[in-house]
């Protein structure tokens, strides 16, 4: 508890009051599309919104997530939006013009090198997204995946195409 | 053109919402039965953001996005709860 | 150029209802909860989101009054559709799998449905001795 307070103090004015200011900005923004408008008085009251917020809930956030490179974080999102494209009209192929006993739906378990808490969430969510795959446990001491996918021929394949495809992309990322 | 486009996504849409009915009394499972709420209400947000194109008004969207934060946080709880059997622990 | 987008605005509704109408037709048709969850996942995502993008094209080019709205649904759809996905998983495993039917974790705690989270300064022990 001391130690608590010992920290909080060493703290500078900045990681005191604005702990979050990416957050700060995204919640402002957020909050001018959902007025669907630009005025002053909206932005005045997304920055006090933008501000308290993070404050209030910095107990969840103990560490903000430290981004290596936005550049590449960039170029993900777009090859992930890419691919949920792909994915939905293969996937649409799948259910339309395959039988049921075509498919090979399977439970396998990627492997993760990724440690950092939000790297394995966007990896999840990536997975989940992406072709013929949902990501549906975490194993309990977050070493591995566990993955379904609705038509595996070859499952040593897939596990390295996600390992190479999104995970080595993410490891750069987040540090 | 637009209202041909906008008729043959409400009939498409339309018939989903019933197979998210039929799958959802019909669900052997819980599982089966959540699935297929949270369709339905994706599915409706898709209708009501048609209708909203339709009448060429907007103020029908933030019922969607009331509809898109509802329809998630029941979906989430409802897991919760099969899962816990609780919702706020 | 209103023509071209009209063609386009429609092209976007036609696809949206159609990825709609078969992400529902999966949720019939496939006949394992597993195999059905991909179908709403994804397909039904991308038809709601190509509704979302004509929808602001429309209100942008034909009404002229632009409208940030559907951006907003949009990310919020594809930011939760995983996490639901993954809810509706985990209830499925949490009813009615045995964890002996999955395969390994390949480490020595098991699934997280199943297995309590190892304690928390031991997890911290761990990623120090990494």
């Amino acid at each position: 508890m001391t130690e608590a307070r010992a920290v909080r103090e060493t703290r500078s004015f900045r990681q005191r009051w604005l702990p979050h200011p990416l957050l700060t900005l995204i919640l402002t923004g957020f909050w001018l599309l959902l007025l669907n408008d630009f005025s002053m008085g909206g932005l005045v009251v997304g920055l006090i919104l933008g501000t308290l917020i993070p404050l209030y809930t910095t107990n969840f956030w103990p560490s903000p997530p430290r981004v290596e490179s936005y550049p590449k974080a960039a170029a993900y999102f777009f090859l992930v939006m890419w691919d949920i494209v792909v994915a939905n009209v293969q996937v649409a192929y799948w259910i339309l013009f395959w039988k049921n006993d075509q498919l090979k739906p399977k439970f396998f378990t990627v492997p993760l090198d990724i440690r950092v808490p939000e790297g394995i969430a966007t990896l999840a969510g990536t997975i989940t997204m992406t072709p013929g795959t949902v990501s549906s446990d975490l194993a309990a001491d977050g070493r591995s995946l566990l993955v379904h996918g609705l038509h595996v021929p070859d499952e040593a394949e897939t596990i390295a195409n996600i390992k190479s495809r999104y995970e080595a992309r993410l490891l750069e990322i987040f540090a | 053109m637009i209202f041909y486009a906008l008729v043959f996504a409400f009939a498409a849409i339309g018939a989903g919402l019933m197979c998210n009915l039929w799958r959802l009394l019909q669900g052997p499972s819980i599982a089966d039965r959540i699935l297929a709420l949270d369709t339905m209400v994706i599915n409706s947000i898709a209708l009501i953001i048609l209708y909203g194109v339709l009448q060429g008004r907007t103020v029908l969207f933030e019922a969607a996005i009331l509809f898109a934060m509802v329809g998630f946080i029941s979906t989430v709880a409802y897991c919760k709860f099969v899962l816990r059997g609780d919702i706020i622990e | 150029m209103t023509f071209f987008a009209e063609i386009l605005i429609s092209l976007l509704i036609v696809a949206g209802g159609f990825f709609a109408f078969v992400g529902s037709f999966g949720l019939i048709k496939l006949p394992e909860i597993m195999q059905r969850l991909h179908a709403p996942t994804k397909a039904t995502t991308l038809g709601v989101g190509s509704v979302l993008v004509a929808s602001m094209l429309y209100f942008l080019i034909i009404e002229g009054s632009p409208s940030i709205h559907e951006l907003v649904i949009t990310l919020f759809l594809f930011l939760t559709a995983p996490i639901t996905a993954n809810f509706v998983a985990k209830a499925h495993l949490h009813e009615d799998q045995h964890p002996e039917a999955l395969p390994p974790t390949g480490g020595e705690h098991g699934w997280a449905t199943f297995d309590a989270p190892p304690d928390q300064r031991v997890a911290g022990q761990e990623r120090g001795a990494d």
